[in-house]
């Protein structure tokens, strides 16, 4: 019978033959449990006794939450301060980084490292520097020249940024790897003639780097956004006696999730949880791949 | 701590080259889970090659977890039906366990309620319905107050019997640099820690209040006891002659292991890394009474059930184990290596183990103590913590934010009883 195809059948056979072990593998592993989550978002369950139906009573009770909406507004936070912030520092060592000759490498890995360190220990690292007197670093160095302890992690309002700092050092050194390609990728000759027209360097900026760094800025956006969206072990490990607290005040939408599932066993509280992240995510997502088609 | 691994490892050798040479043909194997903690495993181990010596043809596997992990694990396995034949669970999960028909009650004509209720600690009858058990423990814990000695002996005082003592004590180890900011805390605090155990299932009934009504299912501390056990919890903290706190050294036991705490309320699980602390000097006595003399205590344990996987000659073979490990030989030998207290009053308050000098205070304290039956213990004690925060963080009153708490704690406790699973 396979004898008898054309030579484009053959290859189209060929074709499935070989995609069939990924969409298998992600039917599997991918498509299963998210159907699986979608549904079970609609029911009770414990993890121990049997799944019960419940309709929308989930979705009810998350938007009458109001933790949640604290946790909601956290996200948006973490991703409206975390990405803007990370692309603009980024993309400023990346610019002067690469018009350095000195230490180049040795300059470009010490800021890659902190993205090939351990989150968890440098989560931890950094919730110590937070402490106040007598362990704090941060506390310890502002006693010593007798200015007030400053409340890191200990204050509704501050312990959202401090933990959303060592988040985004944590990330700079992959962004600034990718910028730094893209700066190279910029053909010279467009420098070249922008040197002989007298042009200041302002305007090279704004003219000619910028707008053809604009597949990488957004490559950059929406990795680094859905990296903040789904922001967990920083989180979880600065603030793992109180996970999220003081009040709510850090606590982001998959910490919630964790708690909801893991500590409170409600998996269909969670799974609406999680539906809700889903479609966050898709929806920043389109919104970002529209963007890069316009480029 | 070394001569009790140095005995049990003794034991260990001589019961295994037992067990070895009198392996029965037929032998029905039963699984034992429980979470990863050395010297529980050390101790089980022990338990189990008595156990075999005793009865030849059966033999016991134990599997263990991290303990992140083990409540996950057996929540996923035993319905699956691949689990154990005798679990251990928090007793605190006991209801759902209950409740999804995973465990089996113990038999009554070997464990006869009447005969259990007479000889363990009184608390382990939260594991009673009707006639029966459903799951027993080899031991309990509960709090007391740990104390540095060299702090307690700079400062000049003694280790505190009532709160009074306890709060001149806290004041006297007291220290705050040229700024103000202390740098050592005469008491620790902390609601993430077993201080939600202490306030309430201690303090409001200090303070003549009873934290719940109606087996646990209705919140009662929104009242004068309640308030009154807040406003000396948070005395401790609040205030310029605060002695602690929150967040000190970031955590009490911290604080409390790097010598910058003079008082520390913990549980007897902590027993075993305060004597791995170098340096460290401590002591242990009972939770402080109130000046009329009334105490009151915090108690949780770890139970053993048997599953309904276990039929036949295993569901046979399972009970024996179980009754093996609820006896008085199996509490000793697990005060000895763990140092968790025995669940049962004749082997508890011995001569020897009640005066004790470190398991002691925590052996009288099983003698008033109280056990919440939670419903969701993290999320509850999240709520104590939010209550201290409020307080703290945003200059919310004690009344205001007692009641905040109390609502959403019935909350949580209606949600569940409510619910369609239980």
């Amino acid at each position: 019978m396979y004898r008898n195809l054309t030579i484009r059948q053959k290859q189209i056979v060929w074709a499935w033959a070989f995609l069939a072990i990924p969409i298998l593998f992600y039917g599997v592993i991918r498509f299963y449990p998210t159907g699986n989550a979608i549904l079970i978002s609609f029911q009770e369950w414990n993890l121990l006794g049997d799944r019960t139906w419940t309709g929308l009573d989930n979705y009810q009770k998350l938007f009458a939450d109001p933790v949640f909406w604290k946790v909601f507004k956290n996200t948006f936070v973490y991703l409206l301060l975390g990405t803007p912030i990370s692309l603009v520092i980024s993309f400023v060592i990346a610019y002067h980084l690469d018009k350095t000759r000195f230490m180049h490498g040795f300059l470009r890995m010490l800021y890659f490292l902190p993205f090939m360190t351990s989150a968890v220990a440098m989560a931890w690292v950094w919730r110590w520097f937070y402490q106040p007197v007598p362990v704090g670093l941060f506390n310890n160095a502002l006693a010593s020249i007798g200015i007030p302890q400053f409340p890191f992690l200990q204050s509704t309002t501050w312990a959202l940024p401090s933990v959303l700092a060592p988040a985004i050092w944590a990330g700079l050194g992959f962004q600034v790897i990718i910028f730094m390609a893209g700066l190279r990728a910029i053909p010279r000759s467009y420098y070249e003639a922008a040197r002989i027209d007298g042009v200041s360097s302002w305007t090279v900026l704004w003219e000619i780097t910028l707008p053809l760094l604009k597949p990488t800025i957004v490559f950059i956006v929406v990795f680094s956004s859905i990296g903040f969206l789904r922001i967990f072990d920083h989180v979880f490990n600065m603030t793992t006696n109180n996970p999220g607290g003081p009040l709510n005040s850090t606590k982001p939408l998959v910490l919630m999730i964790y708690e909801t599932a893991f500590s409170a066993f409600d998996m269909g509280y969670a799974a609406a949880q999680t539906v809700v992240l889903f479609l966050v995510l898709l929806v920043v997502s389109l919104i970002q791949l529209r963007l890069l088609r316009d480029s | 701590m070394a001569f009790f691994n140095v005995k049990a490892l003794a034991v260990a050798t001589a019961t295994s080259a037992a067990a070895l040479f009198s392996t029965a043909a037929q032998a029905v194997e039963i699984e034992y889970w429980q979470y990863f903690f050395d010297a529980r495993v050390q101790a089980m181990e022990t338990l189990i090659e008595n156990f075999q010596e005793a009865n030849p043809d059966i033999t016991v596997k134990m599997t263990h977890f991290p303990y992140a992990d083990y409540r996950t694990k057996v929540a996923a396995a035993i319905p699956a039906g691949e689990g154990p034949d005798v679990v251990q669970l928090f007793y605190g999960w006991l209801n759902d366990y209950v409740a999804a028909d995973l465990i089996q009650p113990l038999p009554a004509d070997v464990f006869p309620a009447s005969q259990i209720d007479e000889e363990f600690f009184p608390m382990v009858q939260a594991m009673k319905e009707g006639d029966a058990y459903w799951a027993l423990p080899t031991a309990v814990r509960s709090l007391a107050l740990f104390y540095n000695e060299r702090l307690l002996e700079a400062a000049g005082v003694e280790p505190p019997t009532t709160l009074d003592e306890m709060i001149a004590a806290a004041k006297a180890m007291t220290k705050r640099d040229g700024a103000g900011n202390l740098t050592q805390v005469g008491m620790t605090a902390g609601m993430t820690a077993q201080d939600h155990h202490w306030w309430r299932e201690g303090l409001i009934r200090q303070f003549g209040g009873e934290p719940y009504v109606d087996d646990y299912q209705t919140v009662n501390y929104n009242n004068e006891a309640g308030l009154e056990a807040l406003n000396f919890y948070s005395s401790l903290f609040t205030g310029d002659d605060a002695v602690s706190a929150i967040g000190f050294m970031d955590e009490p036991q911290a604080a409390f292991k790097a010598g910058r705490a003079g008082l520390h309320i913990d549980g007897s699980f902590r027993i075993g890394s305060l004597n791995n602390t170098r340096g460290l000097k401590w002591g242990v006595t009972e939770l402080p009474a109130t000046a009329d003399g009334t105490r009151s205590n915090y108690s949780s344990y770890w139970v053993n059930a048997i599953t309904t996987k276990a039929e036949g000659e295993k569901y046979d073979a399972a009970v024996k184990f179980m009754q093996y490990i609820t006896s008085d030989e199996a509490m000793q030998i697990w005060l000895d290596v763990v140092g968790e207290l025995p669940a049962k009053p004749s082997v508890g308050l011995t001569e020897e183990n009640s005066n004790d000098p470190v398991f002691g205070p925590f052996i009288k304290g099983l003698a008033y103590a109280h056990t919440t039956k939670f419903a969701n213990e993290s999320g509850q004690r999240q709520l104590m913590v939010e209550m201290v925060e409020r307080m703290t963080l945003q200059g919310m009153s004690a009344e205001e934010s007692l009641a905040i708490a109390a609502e959403a704690e019935q909350k949580i406790l209606d949600e569940y009883y409510n619910s369609a699973s239980n």
